[in-house]
């Protein structure tokens, strides 16, 4: 198949990016030419995925309030700009799963600080550089990647679950309200997938049952390509 | 009276219009002295954490260097800095420490940044740093490492996030554009449903004061500013309709008076704001300005003198002190129309 290098326009950052939905996103995004900023705890891990995709590394903990505007200051000064951001990174809160009645509460509070606060505090960090695309018709997307156990009762999943739900719900106030500014949040559940994050929740799940994160990611792009391409065909539009 | 942080709900705004005449209102009610068609251009600059502290290695004494100046605008590897010695901010600036003697070649530890002194300019706080590493490394050094330039008047020091404006967007400056900090996401909808049109440009705010009367006396520096396309477009909207421009804070009437076309236009894309704005000036562009509360002697305040005559700004004065408005940073707000144009619109959301 040959190379796709359609969006050699976007600027696209995506936490999380060292593992899992989030690797196969960089990895996706990276080799069609855009520019990638990514976000990951663990330095080694950083280095190794920017040497392999190009994309801009970056050090820093979603679930810490004082790392917020250090990570935003990188994204927007590597790329000079952001259209695309994608909250993906999560805590599953305890590991391994357990009853809300046997959780810590530090373990919900952990889940609540990667989950709903570093996407808050993040997106709001950034907010001003999406504003700013969309004023520039780019157009300006955010993507706050969710989960089925947002939605139903599982038990076990209480932490995450809860903490999933309020991003939910976060993503489709914040919809409404920044319709005026022309930034769109969109939430999107991925679908089972056989990652890092997964494999710590279930782990005598059958992994041939579960998704490949590369295509969940896949369609994400796809996804995000389709929301961009009404607000700002130019930036998306394919050139052959 | 001192503001040491936004406080955005409690703000006070004085309207000065084209006429002189006085109003007190609260800041968020901003959009009852804008009209339909009136178009707000503000500055989306976001502040970089400007300050590094850290050792001169040959003489081991401590060192603050100021980031003050790109040599090429976004490339992080060169900055002009103005460097201090011992102390911090709680210090003025005026009574810190000369830096440690420095030459060509010496290198500076800054936290996780290593810099090499390039060059020295015409005076001993100014040099030219070239920082070790490639533009993702150095970026993170000053994420990590750096610190928002500090305030003296401000009780304890400011983090990042209490420097960049609501609108911030672009990391260049090295000051906040501080009249920004009246600009919230709810007054920019406001606007928006009474068809008041806003608009940005990016103009990287230099350093304000560095203590040394000599150096002040050439401040501000040469500023760079980006105009985009869709800004100027804008512009040249208004002036066909008649809107006002009006520019939130003096870096914003810097640029577009520097990117003024004969026309009432301006140019977009990239320049350079040289030279002073002041009483002499002839504006071509801006019709009011939105600033903070700025007393006579300030470089900011000579600027207003482009807009009204020394008796309204004289009048102005006074009421901001009998109102008891808060000064600095992230104090109150004014708004003053250029006189000799078409009065407010003085009606009600």
């Amino acid at each position: 198949m040959p190379a796709v290098t359609d969006l050699e326009e976007l600027r696209v950052a995506v936490t999380g990016g060292t593992s899992g939905l989030g690797l196969g996103l960089v990895r996706l995004l990276a080799a069609r030419s855009a520019r990638v900023a990514f976000v990951a705890r663990t330095a080694r891990a950083v280095e190794r995925v920017a040497h392999e995709t190009g994309a801009h590394g970056i050090v820093g903990d979603l679930g810490r309030k004082d790392d917020i505007y250090p990570i935003a200051l990188q994204i927007t000064g590597n790329l000079g700009g952001l259209d695309v951001l994608v909250n993906n990174a999560s805590s599953l809160g305890p590991n391994p799963l357990s009853l809300l009645g046997d959780t810590e509460c530090e373990d919900l509070d952990q889940a609540l600080a990667v989950n709903l606060l570093g996407p808050f505090r993040l997106t709001k960090a950034l907010f001003g550089a999406l504003a700013a695309s969309a004023r520039d018709g780019r157009g300006a997307l955010v993507i706050n990647i969710s989960s089925d156990a947002a939605i139903k009762a599982y038990s076990g999943w209480g932490a995450y679950g809860a903490s999933k739900a309020a991003l939910r719900h976060l993503t489709a106030i914040w919809d409404e309200e920044a319709r005026a500014e022309r930034v769109h949040f969109l939430s999107i559940d991925p679908g089972d997938m056989d990652t890092p994050l997964h494999a710590v929740a279930v782990p005598d799940a059958d992994r041939s049952t579960l998704k490949r994160p590369e295509h969940s990611a896949a369609e994400i792009v796809e996804t995000i390509l389709a929301a961009l391409s009404s607000q700002a065909p130019r930036v998306v539009g394919r050139h052959p | 009276m001192i503001a040491d942080r936004p406080d955005r709900r409690s703000a006070k705004l004085l309207a000065v219009d084209s006429a002189g005449k006085m109003r007190h209102v609260r800041r968020t009610e901003l959009a009852s002295v804008l009209s339909p068609g009136d178009l707000v251009v503000a500055n989306d600059a976001a502040t970089l954490p400007a300050s590094l502290c850290g050792t001169h290695d040959a003489s081991g004494d401590p060192i603050e260097v100021r980031l003050a100046a790109w040599v090429s605008v976004r490339d992080p590897t060169r900055f002009v800095a103005i460097a201090f010695g011992a102390g911090d901010y709680r210090s003025r600036t005026e009574d810190r420490a000369p830096p440690p003697g420095m030459s060509p070649g010496d290198r500076l530890s800054l936290g996780s940044l290593v810099a090499e002194v390039e060059r020295l300019l015409d005076h001993p706080r100014v040099l030219v740093l070239h920082f070790l590493g490639d533009r993702g490394s150095i970026l993170g050094g000053l994420a990590r490492s750096g610190r928002p330039v500090q305030y003296a008047h401000v009780s304890r020091p400011l983090a990042l996030w209490e420097v960049w404006t609501t609108i911030a967007s672009d990391p260049v400056a090295f000051e906040p554009p501080s009249a920004g900090f009246a600009l919230d996401w709810s007054t920019l909808a406001a606007w928006g449903q009474r068809g008041i049109r806003f608009a940005t440009l990016t103009h990287i705010a230099g350093i304000s004061s560095t203590g040394d009367p000599v150096l002040d006396e050439r401040l501000p520096f040469d500023e760079p500013y980006r105009i985009p396309e869709r800004t100027a477009a804008s512009i040249r909207q208004a002036a066909v309709t008649g809107g006002r421009i009006v520019a939130v804070g003096t870096t914003v009437v810097r640029a577009l008076e520097a990117a003024a076309k004969a026309d009432g236009g301006v140019s977009s894309g990239d320049g350079l704001a040289s030279g002073r704005i002041g009483r002499e000036t002839r504006l071509r562009v801006v019709d009011a300005i939105l600033t903070g509360v700025h007393q006579p002697g300030e470089s900011h305040f000579e600027l207003l003198r482009a807009f009204a005559d020394d008796s309204v700004l004289e009048r102005a004065s006074a009421a901001l002190v009998e109102h008891g408005y808060r000064t600095h940073e992230f104090g109150d707000s004014m708004l003053i129309e250029r006189q000799h144009r078409g009065l407010w619109h003085t009606s009600t959301p």
